[in-house]
């Protein structure tokens, strides 16, 4: 892999992690927080929207969609996929921190494991060669 | 129940989201341009791309299920139980997208699922 695409891919995956962490951090706390309770009703989606930390959490999360889409244009979804799972450990690791959530050893092993595959995949190309019979592209 | 509902959604239309943003990124080709010109460029083309409009009502359908289960579980589960969607996409981007899935990343992918699944305990 030539050293400026995997940079670049290296950079993009670190903006999918972190805006998707911090996004759903800010989610999770916004809606326990003053968004109040979520009915049936589309309206109880739409106040909750416009508070403050859901709308910050909302912003977060369409720069990890676009972030990712972006990262999806050159390397493979099979790619992205497993080195972007990072952001599962930095999820936990941000409900312990900020929810007071409890991060069990269980929990603990998980982490390693996800780095673990983490490396291994971040390690190979993000793109491969399609195979015969694939869709277009 | 409400949660376990939830969840299904949220996998449902994860797994579809993503599927369709990797067939149309691929087709749209690497992005070089990260200028605000060349930016404000490549989001009015995909602006334009059903399929691609189609995966971010996926996503919406996802987030605000995910909202919703939220307020009925805790962030450290809902995060990892909704990644039952990572082992379909996998295996979905090599039977659908026919991605060459090398021996390293079905190692990988088996190593983040049984990470996942632990982090749910």
């Amino acid at each position: 892999m030539n050293p400026r695409l995997r940079w670049k891919t290296r950079a993009f995956a670190a903006i999918v992690v972190i805006s998707n962490a911090f996004g759903n951090l800010f989610l999770a706390w916004g809606m326990r927080h003053g968004a109040g309770e979520i009915t049936e009703s589309p309206l109880s989606f739409i106040r909750a929207i416009f508070t403050p930390w859901v709308s910050l959490g909302i912003v977060l999360l369409i720069s990890w969609m676009l972030s990712k889409m972006f990262l999806l244009s050159w390397a493979d979804l099979s790619y992205v996929l497993p080195v972007t799972a990072f952001g599962y450990v930095l999820n936990a690791l941000l409900g312990r921190l900020f929810l007071s959530e409890d991060v069990t050893p269980a929990r603990w092993a998980g982490t390693l494991l996800i780095m673990a595959g983490v490396v291994l995949v971040g390690m190979g190309n993000p793109h491969s060669e399609q195979q015969a019979g694939g869709p277009p592209v | 129940m409400k949660a376990w509902l939830l969840l299904a959604v949220i996998i449902g239309s994860t797994v579809t989201a993503d599927l369709l943003q990797s067939h149309e990124m691929k087709r749209h080709g690497e992005i070089h341009d990260f200028r605000p010109s060349g930016l404000r460029l490549v989001l009015a083309t995909l602006a334009r791309n059903k399929n691609l409009i189609l995966s971010v009502a996926c996503m919406a359908a996802s987030f605000f299920s995910f909202m919703a289960l939220l307020q009925v579980a805790d962030l450290s589960f809902a995060v990892p139980a909704s990644a039952g969607s990572f082992v379909i996409e996998t295996v979905l981007a090599r039977v659908i997208l026919k991605e060459h899935v090398d021996s390293r990343r079905w190692i990988g992918a088996a190593l983040v699922a049984g990470g996942v699944w632990l982090l749910a305990l």
